[in-house]
């Protein structure tokens, strides 16, 4: 029963997964054709749009001579093939340009998944742990400042006073400047430099990473600590704890044995809101830091209203959560079975 | 969920959803938090209202020295056009309060509106309806909010428009689910035996269960209002220079970031707005009971 019955729920997963990629798509096609005037006019550069031929060539690319339904699916075509257009700027391909900047960007974007993992489900439980005594209320205010807290004023803040003034933290970019990459595996400058073997450049680059990715857990660890707490009390209140408990197991042996284990399968399910919500934050921090990921590449697109790559982001950036929660779905139902029943 | 309760519940009543026991809402006076954001909304709101009297100079005008540090004079120093801090932050609160109230009515109409058409007649429309909503929150609200504002060109009626679209789903979730909880009671089953119709229905019985949820789940939203047009600002894809708002301004400071004093107070404005209307409805949503409250967890 079991293979199955996972199957059938894997298999419509998969199936509204596909249904909302392509919806999510349809929603960006939609947004690009919001362009007042021409769209012509707003992807091309100025030079280009001096010559019919290019006009013209450009207008059959996407279909723009076609009516919108039959232009949404020269996108769609367009799309699924790994064709996210042009940018204006540097008139390079924009799926060349996201692949560039990715490695970046999900560096510092694990190191913060991983950081608000630990303490967010750390200070839950204390929170839970010590239920409306002194430190869930001080917590409570913690995270409640700590969702509060404009994401691009901390990086900014923590920058020039941890890093410009105190020192604390090396300077922006991902190495200190003078050190070389190491050579190109994953794009990542940590995991490359550790295949390289070369120890040096890899404390340099995870002292880089620390502060953005600090930066940028601020949030979600927040937010982490808010929904453990509540998932822990809600396991606190289960059978099989009063057992434990009459059992005449400590408190503490309790949370750590039986209730952590059972709360953590709720919590998993906010992995992909917490990386939605990261991958969002580098958007406003990563141009604080220099740091050379599709978060500085959004930002430098929106000040030049460079459409096409703008686009281009949000659309990785949304496939990329709506796959995490796919794959979230689909954990979950492994965890704890009683999901494919609904 | 903390601070001292009004009455210690009785043993016996220990909640088994885990959630605590919904408070009466008239303890919010007893509740520190929800006082300390009501002082600090008030404070706002006196402030933008007499920011013409109480800003020392001119927000637009740029006659003073460049670059001073914060002094007796210059209390949040001077930006790189000689402009005065404190007076751009002061009537900021003009534009980032009222901003956040308009987009929090629109986006809260709409969305309540679609999601109690949506949960009460059910069918097609509620497909329709719910299929949009899985859309909207297939992007994280910030990525798609840019995407509309770069789209539709870069000034401040844009990024609101943005925001609307981008919010209103949270809202048709929230009010589908408490509709669709109250249309299969017993008393509204009730009124419709006895003949009334299905607007009045909805209206008179079913829309007053509604209403509270919805007003905590707006004052929540308040704050992520004001985060995300700041946000949009800063990204230079809301208001544009000179505007004083909070988010355009940090993002100046951010440019010549070894000035402190031009990011920090704007940034440090935003932060006790968004505070202030976090603390409120965080309380206001203890007074809920745990299922609905559970209802509206905010998103990211």
């Amino acid at each position: 029963m079991g293979l199955r019955a996972f199957l059938r729920f894997t298999a419509g997963r998969l199936v509204a997964f596909v249904v909302l990629a392509v919806g999510v798509t349809l929603i960006s096609f939609v947004v690009t054709n919001l362009v007042p005037g021409d769209p012509v006019a707003a992807a091309l550069p100025d030079l280009a749009l001096d010559d019919p031929e290019i006009v013209a060539a450009y207008r059959e690319k996407y279909g723009l001579d076609q009516p919108l339904p039959v232009q949404y699916l020269v996108y769609l075509g367009n799309v699924v093939r790994g064709d996210l257009g042009t940018s204006i700027i540097g008139g390079q391909p924009v799926a060349t340009l996201l692949g560039q900047y990715v490695p970046a960007t999900l560096e510092l974007a694990i190191l913060a998944v991983i950081l608000s993992a630990i303490a967010g489900v750390a200070f839950g439980t204390l929170a839970a742990f010590f239920r409306d005594r002194l430190p869930d209320q001080v917590l409570r205010v913690f995270s409640l400042v700590g969702v509060s807290m404009p994401v691009f004023w901390l990086a900014l803040v923590a920058f020039y006073f941890l890093s410009f003034r105190l020192g604390i933290f090396p300077g922006i970019g991902r190495l200190t400047p003078g050190t070389p990459m190491p050579p190109r595996v994953t794009g990542m400058v940590t995991v490359d430099s550790l295949l390289a073997g070369d120890v040096a450049t890899f404390q340099d680059g995870l002292g880089h990473l620390l502060l953005p990715a600090l930066v940028l857990a601020a949030y979600t660890v927040s937010l982490l600590t808010r929904f453990t707490r509540s998932a822990v009390l809600e396991v606190l209140n289960e059978d099989f704890v009063r057992t434990a408990r009459a059992k005449g197991l400590s408190g503490v042996a309790i949370v750590a044995r039986h209730v952590l284990r059972a709360a953590l399968a709720p919590i998993i399910t906010v992995a992909g809101v917490l990386f939605g919500s990261i991958l969002s934050g580098t958007v406003l921090v990563e141009t604080i830091f220099s740091w050379p990921g599709i978060g500085q590449y959004a930002f430098r697109s929106a000040t030049n209203l460079d459409l096409p790559s703008i686009m281009g982001v949000s659309l990785f950036v949304a496939v990329v959560y709506i796959t995490i929660n796919f794959i979230v779905d689909v954990l979950y139902s492994v965890i704890d079975p009683r999901v494919r029943l609904r | 969920m903390s601070d001292e309760a009004p009455a210690v519940p009785p043993a016996d009543a220990e909640d088994r959803e885990g959630g605590a026991r919904p408070r009466p809402i008239r303890g919010i006076w007893r509740q520190p938090l929800a006082i300390v954001g009501i002082a600090l909304i008030t404070t706002w709101v006196v402030l933008a209202v007499l920011a013409g009297f109480l800003a020392p100079y001119d927000p637009l005008s740029q006659e003073l020295p460049r670059f001073l540090e914060p002094s007796a004079a210059h209390p949040f120093g001077t930006d790189g056009l000689g402009r005065d801090v404190l007076s751009r932050v002061l009537y900021g609160a003009r534009i980032s309060l009222p901003m956040a109230v308009l987009l929090v009515t629109a986006s809260g109409t709409i969305g309540s509106v679609l999601g109690a058409v949506a949960g009460y007649f059910g069918g097609w429309i509620d497909e329709v309806v719910m299929r949009l909503v899985d859309l909207f929150f297939a992007f994280p609200t910030i990525i798609l909010a840019m995407a509309i504002a770069a789209a539709l060109g870069p000034d401040l009626q844009n990024a609101v428009l943005a925001i609307v679209v981008v919010s209103w789903p949270t809202y048709a979730r929230v009010v589908r689910g408490l509709v669709l909880t109250h249309r299969d009671s017993d008393y509204v089953r009730a009124t419709r035996l006895l003949g009334a119709s299905s607007r009045r229905t909805l209206v008179r019985d079913v829309m007053p269960n509604v209403v509270g949820p919805v007003l905590v789940l707006a004052t929540l939203e308040l704050g992520n209002a004001v985060l995300l047009l700041a946000g949009l600002s800063f990204l230079g894809l809301g208001a544009r220079p000179p505007s004083p708002e909070w988010g355009a301004i940090v993002s100046e400071g951010s440019r010549t970031f070894d000035r402190w004093w031009i990011g920090t107070f704007p940034g440090l404005a935003i932060l006790s707005v968004v505070m202030a209307f976090n603390f409120l409805g965080d309380t206001l949503r203890d007074a809920l009971d745990p299922r609905t409250a559970r209802a509206i967890r905010g998103r990211e």
